[in-house]
């Protein structure tokens, strides 16, 4: 009885709101009338879903597997580069400004470059554009995890006899996590950004991105909407699953929070 | 073994047994050199025999916290050697013949309250069911034996630092190095720790060397109070004392507060010089 209640707590303000959103969008459209294209009624992308159906799974197929395989590249090389920089100095030096210079980057403006690198066609330079992209939330905010530790504890280490990578893998890594987490979540939206900006330079045809262009350069608005439906539905799917990892990995910060 | 000159020898003076910590003719610069130069610790000679209740005091920037590092081999002496068990003090390091307690109780919060007293028995390689049963053990000793699920952020602050010295406590290491351990917890917090840790000495004899800043806390602990006087770090003055077992009745012996009146001239003394 609790459960549901405090489920029903939880979820029934965003479910209400979302209502009232898109039922005042339908109102209000229904109220103006103003030309289909400008912005269709929910129902009529609602409408564009049901009838494109199998064009828009095979767009949304196409277009998450590039950001999904993206995601966890960029979410790798990130995390990895961030231990790298924590644990050796010279790397640090080298590669933090590196990075910093790379994140300067309009990194959408590389889409047509890397087209060129890898092939108009090639979902690879749809690919390098998320990985590129996800790549700097991640490892500025693991770094900055791996770093700010309490000097006692590491000093209470050495006390130990604790070496560098026991040290890292004992402290400086579970001390990372929440930070970690929360530049995951951070980079499963730009994810979804990336490869869509990137589809619209190249790539796949029959992915998200260019059914986007496609339908808007027919005037067809509803399939572009639905298409647009579709990526953020893979969104919040990415983001729900990083929620469901968060509390999966660290019980401990929830635990430590509800306590404080 | 080191080539220091004027060096007593330990071995022989006490009979056998070598001193716990023998510190001779250290000095301690930081950033030598360069314009932030700063002369931590100069002259420091002390030793300190097993069994001892040892307490540096001396006001801020006196140095107790660096020549406490400079024992535990967490930092390098300038001048001088430092030993520990008739070995260098980073040998001793890396035997765990000591532990350290901070300020902060530094309980890591992705461990609950027996698996983070095991940490230090996980990094010298015990078996599980050996590490279980040894925090089992240290829980009984700082007596939270109910509290080994509990998450550290469940405890209160004096809570906590039990779990520290539980930690601390064990690998039984020889000696215990600790760092103004009760300095944020309240006053009656504090009280009742001092006695814990004095009944875990005792059952313990554990050698335990204890930073302050509060004249009554190293007085109520300790057989020795080492008075220490900044710029440079130095040693002023060493008292003894002797008021036995220690209870609540101490902190109301007349003993007692001739020892606290002892110690607080030598730090006013120490500080004009």
């Amino acid at each position: 009885m609790n459960a549901a209640k405090s489920l029903g707590r939880a979820w029934l303000p965003p479910i209400a709101a979302a209502a009232i959103m898109f039922g005042g969008w339908e109102l209000l459209l229904a109220l103006i009338r103003p030309d289909g294209f400008v912005l269709p009624p929910p129902s009529s992308i609602v409408g564009a879903v049901a009838e494109k159906f199998d064009v828009i799974v095979t767009a949304t197929g196409v277009t998450g597997f590039i950001i999904v395989t993206g995601l966890i590249a960029g979410v790798a090389v990130g995390a990895f580069a961030a231990v790298l920089v924590t644990a050796f100095r010279s790397a640090n030096e080298t590669l933090t400004p590196l990075a910093v210079a790379v994140n300067a980057v309009p990194i959408i403006a590389l889409a047509p470059i890397f087209n060129a690198w890898f092939g108009i066609l090639s979902p690879r330079s749809n690919q390098a554009v998320v990985v590129v992209l996800v790549f700097f939330p991640v490892f500025i905010n693991t770094a900055r995890g791996l770093g700010q530790v309490e000097p006692s504890q590491i000093e209470l280490m050495e006390s130990y006899g604790a070496g560098k990578w026991r040290i890292m893998r004992e402290v400086r890594i579970p001390n990372a996590m929440p930070y970690f987490f929360t530049a995951l979540k951070l980079g499963t939206s730009l994810a979804v950004i990336a490869a869509i900006v990137a589809e619209y330079f190249g790539g796949r045809q029959d992915a998200l991105g260019n059914l986007i262009t496609n339908s808007a350069g027919l005037t067809r608005y509803d399939e572009a909407w639905a298409a647009v439906l579709a990526g953020s539905l893979v969104g919040i799917c990415l983001y729900a699953i990083a929620v469901v990892l968060e509390r999966l990995v660290m019980p401990w910060y929830f635990a430590a929070r509800r306590a404080a | 073994m080191n080539d220091a000159g004027p060096q007593p020898e330990s071995d022989g003076a006490a009979g056998g047994a070598p001193a716990a910590v023998e510190v001779v003719g250290v000095s301690k610069v930081f950033n030598p050199g360069r314009s932030n130069e700063i002369k931590a610790l100069t002259g420091i000679d002390l030793r300190i025999d097993p069994g001892e209740f040892v307490t540096l005091i001396g006001p801020s920037g006196c140095g107790k916290s660096t020549l406490l590092r400079l024992i535990a081999a967490l930092t390098g002496v300038s001048e001088g050697t430092v030993s520990v068990n008739g070995k260098t003090a980073d040998q001793a390091r890396l035997d765990r013949d000591y532990s350290m307690v901070f300020q902060r109780a530094g309980l890591f919060d992705w461990r609950n309250v027996s698996r983070n007293i095991e940490l230090p028995l996980e990094l010298m390689g015990w078996k599980a069911a050996e590490r279980r049963e040894r925090s089992a053990e240290m829980l009984d000793l700082v007596k939270l034996s109910e509290f080994a699920r509990h998450h550290p952020a469940e405890l209160s602050g004096g809570m906590q630092q039990r779990v520290a010295i539980a930690r601390a406590m064990s690998f039984h290491p020889q000696l215990l190095l600790m760092d103004e351990p009760f300095g944020a917890l309240d006053e009656m917090t504090r009280e009742h720790m001092q006695n814990e840790l004095l009944r875990i000495w005792a059952e313990t004899q554990i050698t335990v060397i204890f930073v302050t800043h509060s004249i009554s806390e190293a007085v109520f602990l300790s057989t020795r109070v080492v008075v220490m006087s900044p710029r440079p770090g130095r040693i002023s003055a060493v008292i003894d004392v002797d008021l036995g077992e220690r209870n609540e009745a101490t902190r109301d012996d007349p003993a007692y507060f001739s020892c606290v009146t002892a110690v607080r001239d030598a730090l006013r003394d120490g500080g004009e010089s």
